[in-house]
């Protein structure tokens, strides 16, 4: 292989955890390690109020935590609500000087379920009152957590054990909600989106979303071998492969400017990316096409937005 | 050492059932999970450290020597490491059960 | 003053940290003058208004367990949808302080006053108090938080007040000086709060194998807050001469039937007590302040001397009976001697209960109980 001084980028990141060993996802899930990197870029100053899902289960069976740092668990759809709360306490404390003026950032976390359905309304109430926090949704396209329900995050086509593909269905007949347009519809400072299968990348987007003076939005896709019946040691080539194809494109939007994360000649043929998953096995060549289509015009459009600066 | 949430009386929780101390899952063993555990080839390894950022289960700490070893009392034995070490230093083998 | 707004001061001078919003009549004039005192500088907290009640209390979770004293204020579909959170923020031990207008609940949809909405939510293990006048109301807000926030106790209070029928109308209110207030109510002192000097976990699952236990140790602590009650109003007494009991009795002691009542209906009552002893009826009044943790002792002392109670709800479990008649019931249950109980629903989406409307209900029970009527149950004045 040529020099690829890249691989050796990983090793300025800090070596400290933030989120313990011991927690009991599954083997290969890639969004134990998005929510690694996450705590990772934001460091020990850091209070993190999470939804009801896969990552809140995984770390917190009572009298246990895999947690480092302050961590508050509410319900399913107020993960945003209880930052806001978080948020505007540890402001009016300062201010009264009740605790040492200090950066402590607030972070929300939840997943595709706990964002885009359910938790949609506090997300966009904390968006449109300005807090400063972050909200990362760790996207694993479906209600992992209960059994691999359908989301408004699951991709068209994808099986699902309630959009399951049958005798006279296809699996999920919409296509995947734009939850990183919809926050940016919100006119906040920042909106990613990311992907652990680019380490460097999400961690620089993490911290650069922490120095916003407004609320930032990070979207992570995390591949779950569970639910899209991939092998577990393939998460971080899908995760690579969804970028590569254009079906999860990395971006940003600075105050409504996009620009591309990373862009490529030419992208990989959708099948690459399909084939891999058992959740996408029941898919005819033909609807792999039309999805390919579709993808590729949504890409597009993405990359007349960055041109534009818009 | 936390005891199990079996053993705990009424009296013992916390308030609100707060816990107290950050990262005590850290005791639980879910090296016991694995089928398959990672084997590295010292001569292979280039020390890049992608074994140890991609591991979901931080299994994964840098030696005195410089190289990054697994940590098998967490490994879940995923087998992303190895697909995704660069110059193949790391194979999967199945691990015997102890005896 | 209008009883709102006297509320609303007395979050002010509770010097309260942050306020979450959302408006709901006939709670509006309650976070409209909070929102007032806050853009003239009044009131140094956050305010906000947020886009749901589940929302509301949601924030004041969060700001609660950062350390932050959290008020919110609500009635019926409101607290209906933030209902999920009650349990939540009980179950965490996180005083917060929430005002309800008590409204009642839709279906047909209404605005006006009766106690449905804070009966769905009997079982949420918050402290739940009524309050029969505007002065009642102010008091109990600083009552709340010293009661709440005590390290023994460390759960939300509901301080419930009849929505119009107190929330709207002009009262006169004695307010407390602001240095008393202070030296009753001193700041807030979190147990454990959210601060990365001291990272902690909040809101655990729990496993079948230790929920019970969690439960355990929150259902002692609610029951054993009895005594913590009682000391909150004695020295709010002390300070202001005004003495609050779990249970109040007004010309109870030899009477042979008694009116239960809860809330501001109360008061009327009252007015009608005093016009059946002048006729010489042997009638009083007994009025229930502490809703839970429920002073079944207290109760029991002030009731079963009497031959018949007739308890006023002003909610229905529709399908049973009236909530305070259960509770009323399970209280004297295990008594060998105890009074008869007729219980009228009245006042159900705040159809005025007069005092010729509590003569009447105490006539309709002395008949019904003589003629050995064993339901024992009525909603009262509806039209056949």
């Amino acid at each position: 292989m040529t020099e690829n001084l890249n691989v050796y980028a990983v090793r300025t990141l800090t070596q400290k955890e933030y989120f313990a060993p011991g927690h009991r996802s599954c083997q290969g899930c890639a969004e134990a390690l998005a929510v690694r990197l996450v705590a990772k870029a934001l460091g020990r100053n850091v209070i993190i109020a999470a939804a009801t899902g896969c990552m809140e289960i995984v770390s917190s069976p009572l009298p246990f935590t895999s947690w480092r740092v302050p961590w508050f668990h509410v319900a399913f759809e107020n993960a945003a609500a209880v930052a806001s709360g978080i948020e505007s306490a540890l402001k009016v404390l300062m201010r009264k000087g009740k605790i040492p003026p200090k950066k402590i950032v607030t972070l929300a976390m939840g997943g595709d379920g706990g964002t885009a359905d359910i938790g949609l309304q506090a997300l966009s109430g904390a968006l449109e009152r300005g807090h400063h926090m972050i909200y990362v949704c760790t996207d694993n396209e479906a209600y992992m957590n209960t059994g691999i329900q359908r989301s408004s995050s699951t991709p068209f086509g994808a099986s699902t054990t309630t959009s399951p593909a049958g005798k006279v269905a296809m699996g999920q007949v919409t296509w995947k909600k734009n939850m990183p347009a919809i926050a940016a519809a919100h006119n906040i400072p920042y909106v990613a989106t990311a992907c652990p299968s680019y380490p460097m990348d999400l961690v620089q987007k993490v911290k650069k979303a922490a120095g916003m003076d407004g609320p930032a939005y990070l979207h992570i896709l995390s591949v779950c071998p569970t639910g899209w019946r991939s092998a577990p040691e393939l998460s971080i080539k899908l995760g690579r492969l969804a970028v590569e194809t254009g079906v999860f494109p990395l971006y940003e939007v600075e105050r409504g400017r996009y620009h591309l994360s990373i862009d490529f000649p030419k992208l990989k043929p959708m099948k690459e990316y399909i084939k891999l998953q058992g959740r996408f096995r029941h898919l005819t060549d033909s609807m792999i096409e039309e999805i390919e289509k579709r993808v590729h015009q949504e890409y597009d459009q993405l990359k007349e937005k960055a041109k534009k600066g818009v | 050492m936390t005891k199990p949430e079996s053993e705990w009386t009424w009296k013992e929780l916390t308030v609100g059932n707060v816990v107290l101390e950050p990262g005590n899952a850290s005791q639980y063993r879910t090296g016991d999970w694995k089928s398959l555990k990672p084997v590295l080839n010292k001569e292979l390894c280039i020390h890049c450290g992608l074994c140890y950022i991609f591991c979901p289960d931080m299994a994964y700490n840098l030696d005195a020597e410089g190289y990054f070893i697994a940590d098998l009392f967490y490994c879940k034995g995923c087998g992303i490491c190895a697909k995704e070490c660069p110059t193949g230093a790391i194979t999967m083998v199945v691990e015997e059960e102890e005896k | 003053m209008e009883v709102s707004i006297a509320a609303a001061e007395a979050v002010k001078q509770a010097n309260v940290d942050v306020i979450s919003a959302y408006p709901i009549t006939p709670q509006t004039h309650v976070v409209e003058h909070l929102s007032e005192l806050v853009a003239n500088g009044e009131l140094d907290a956050e305010f906000f208004c947020v886009e749901s009640e589940h929302s509301a209390l949601s924030v004041c979770v969060g700001s609660q367990a950062t350390g932050a004293r959290s008020f919110t204020c609500t009635s019926s579909q409101g607290l209906a949808l933030m209902s999920e959170i009650t349990y939540i923020a009980s179950g965490l031990r996180l005083p917060i302080v929430m005002i309800i207008s008590n409204r009642t609940l839709s279906a047909p949809l209404s605005i006006w006053n009766d106690h449905s909405d804070v009966m769905s939510i009997r079982d949420c293990g918050w402290i739940q108090l009524f309050t029969e006048n505007g002065q009642e109301v102010y008091d109990h807000v600083f009552i709340a938080y010293r009661l709440g926030e005590d390290r023994d106790v460390l759960l939300p209070v509901i301080v419930n007040m009849d929505g119009f029928i107190l929330s709207h109308v002009i009262e006169p209110i004695e307010l407390i000086e602001q240095n008393k207030i202070d030296q009753f109510l001193p700041p807030y002192q979190p147990l454990y709060s959210l601060h990365p000097d001291h990272p902690v976990t909040m809101g655990a699952f729990a496993l079948p194998s230790i929920f019970a236990e969690a439960k355990k140790a929150q259902e002692v602590v609610l029951r054993s807050s009895i005594p913590k009650i009682l000391e909150t109003w004695k020295a709010f007494g002390d300070m202001t001469g005004r003495y609050y009991h779990p249970v109040e009795t007004y010309q109870a002691e030899d009477a042979d039937t008694l009116l239960v009542t809860m809330g501001s209906c109360g008061e009327t009552a009252s007015v009608a007590v005093d016009k059946m002893r002048e006729e010489g009826r042997s009638v009083g009044l007994v009025k229930i302040r502490l809703w839970r943790p429920f002073p079944f002792e207290a109760f029991k002392k002030a009731t079963l001397r009497a031959k018949q109670l007739v308890v006023i709800d002003r909610a229905m479990s529709v399908g049973a009976c009236g909530p305070v008649a259960s509770e009323v019931k399970a209280a004297l249950y295990g008594e060998a001697q105890k009074p008869d109980i007729y219980n009228f629903v009245a006042g159900i989406s705040g159809r005025d209960v007069a005092p010729a409307d509590f003569i009447k209900m105490v006539d309709k029970a002395e008949i019904e109980i003589e003629e050995g009527n064993k339901e024992g149950y009525e909603i009262y004045g509806v039209r056949e």
